[in-house]
Order: C-alpha cells, then sequence, then structure tokens
C-alpha cells in the first residue's frame, strides 16, 4: 500500500518582492477588544512591520503558524510590530486571538483584495466562491520598503521561521 | 494608528443607536474613526475602561476632551458642540 504523501503544487505567482514598496491599504485591524480601519501606513510610521498572511482561521495552518509566532515571542525579541491578515471576519479573529493567545492584531480581508495586490490569491481547495490568502510573508520597514518576501509556493507550507528571524535580525 | 480623527466611537454592528449617532456625525460631516465591539457586554472591557459603561455607543471627543454614552446624550451634545448656526 503506497502512502505516499503529495504536496499540491500551487501556481505561479508574480508576488511582492523584497526591494519593492509594500502597497498600501485600510482594512478592519481586529485586536483582542475591539476593530477599526487602519492602514499598513499608519502602522509603518511607526516602525517596522511583519505582515504574515495566513489562510483562513480553523484549520491548522493558521493555528500552527500564530502558535510559531508566539512561542518565538517575536513581538518581544525585536522591534517589530506583527501583524496577520486573512479573509477571517474580525468576529473569527476575536476568536484566534484568545484562543491561541496572541499578542497581536489581525487584518480581515473577506474579499482578498490585498492578496490580490499582493500576488497572493490562492483559490482554496476548490471551495466554490472563496479566494483566500496563500501563506506568505513580508517585513516592511519604516519607509514601506520591503526587506523580506516570502509566498507559498506549496500547499500545505510553512514559513521558514528561521528565515524571518534572520531578517527581523537584520533590520 | 496615532494621528486619528479627533472623535472615537465605540460601536456595535446593527445597533440602532449607534447608526443614530453616525447619522449626526454626518450630517456635520464630522471625522472619527469607528471602533466595533462585539456585542456580549462581558467582551466590552474597552468601553468600559474608556468612559465607565459597557453601553454603546460610546464617544470620545478630543477636541472636547469629552467621553459619553447614551445615543441620545451624544445627539444633544453632538448638536450643541457642532451644530453652531453654520
Amino acid at each position: 500500500m503506497d502512502l505516499g504523501f503529495d504536496v499540491v503544487d500551487l501556481p505561479e505567482t508574480d508576488h511582492v518582492e523584497a526591494g519593492e514598496t509594500a502597497p498600501d491599504f485600510t482594512r478592519p485591524l481586529v485586536n483582542e477588544e475591539y476593530w477599526e480601519d487602519v492602514s499598513l501606513s499608519a502602522l509603518t510610521d511607526d516602525g517596522p512591520v511583519l505582515l504574515v498572511a495566513h489562510t483562513m482561521n480553523g484549520a491548522f495552518p493558521a493555528t500552527y503558524t500564530w502558535n510559531e509566532i508566539r512561542d518565538r515571542d517575536w513581538g518581544e525579541r525585536f522591534d517589530v510590530q506583527v501583524v496577520g491578515i486573512s479573509v477571517s471576519d474580525p468576529y473569527a479573529h476575536t476568536r484566534l486571538i484568545e484562543d491561541r493567545d496572541i499578542d497581536h492584531a489581525l487584518f480581515s480581508d473577506p474579499a482578498a483584495g490585498v492578496a490580490a495586490e499582493y500576488g497572493i490569491e490562492h483559490d482554496l481547495d476548490g471551495m466554490a466562491g472563496v479566494t483566500e490568502f496563500r501563506p506568505a510573508v513580508f517585513l516592511v520597514d519604516a519607509d514601506r520598503t520591503v526587506q523580506y518576501a516570502w509566498a507559498s509556493q506549496e500547499w500545505p507550507e510553512f514559513p521558514d521561521y528561521d528565515d524571518v528571524e534572520a531578517a527581523l535580525e537584520a533590520l | 494608528m496615532s494621528d486619528g480623527p479627533a472623535i472615537t466611537l465605540y460601536r456595535l454592528q446593527a445597533c440602532p443607536f449607534c447608526e443614530r449617532v453616525v447619522r449626526v456625525l454626518d450630517e456635520y460631516d464630522l471625522d472619527y474613526s469607528s471602533r466595533f465591539v462585539e456585542p456580549r457586554h462581558s467582551r466590552r472591557n474597552v468601553v468600559k475602561r474608556v468612559s465607565g459603561k459597557r453601553t454603546v455607543p460610546a464617544i470620545v471627543d478630543e477636541n472636547t476632551g469629552v467621553t459619553m454614552t447614551e445615543s441620545a446624550n451624544i445627539v444633544d451634545y453632538l448638536h450643541a458642540t457642532y451644530g453652531g448656526e453654520a
């Protein structure tokens, strides 16, 4: 019996790369208490931002990603604002923040417009009418220049957390 | 996240009392930011901290230093403060 395990290749994508200016956007930014419209540039005005795109809350990819980020304590160890983004709605983000003990705020982008802008769209698992984010990480400095970019090419695939950490150290 | 509008409105989706305040803010073309909270009162710590109560709408106006709850009070306040003679 062959239990060989196939990962799925995602289509090639022309995503935002290191050295480019990160496209600005405004979406509801959800914290543990409330949400309000916030722009990426308002965050970068305060310093570098690590933008972590993940698939919809509820399945293991989002859970594992946030567990890892929490355990690595990036928010405390580096001078960076870690923020997430997914198509999940603000109420779902509130639950994820509570369940995973996340110290960071999460953008809610149900229509995945930011995914299109960043070239990281993903027609997830054949769900009709659903376009969402493929896993991706962008480290954006205070000038909104991308210092590090990664987007998944396979599904499922997780960020190389050590690579991200190296980029954070190099800030 | 600083340098936003001077007026912050704490609101809840589908809350008619909140919409009543929004209508007056719009009537006077006032710039404000909306902070949405959750339906359950126990999840409204931020509103309690800001205003002393867990009810919405609640408004914080940095122009005047006023923090206020209860839509009727807020509407009266907005008319008195921004109604003017235009």
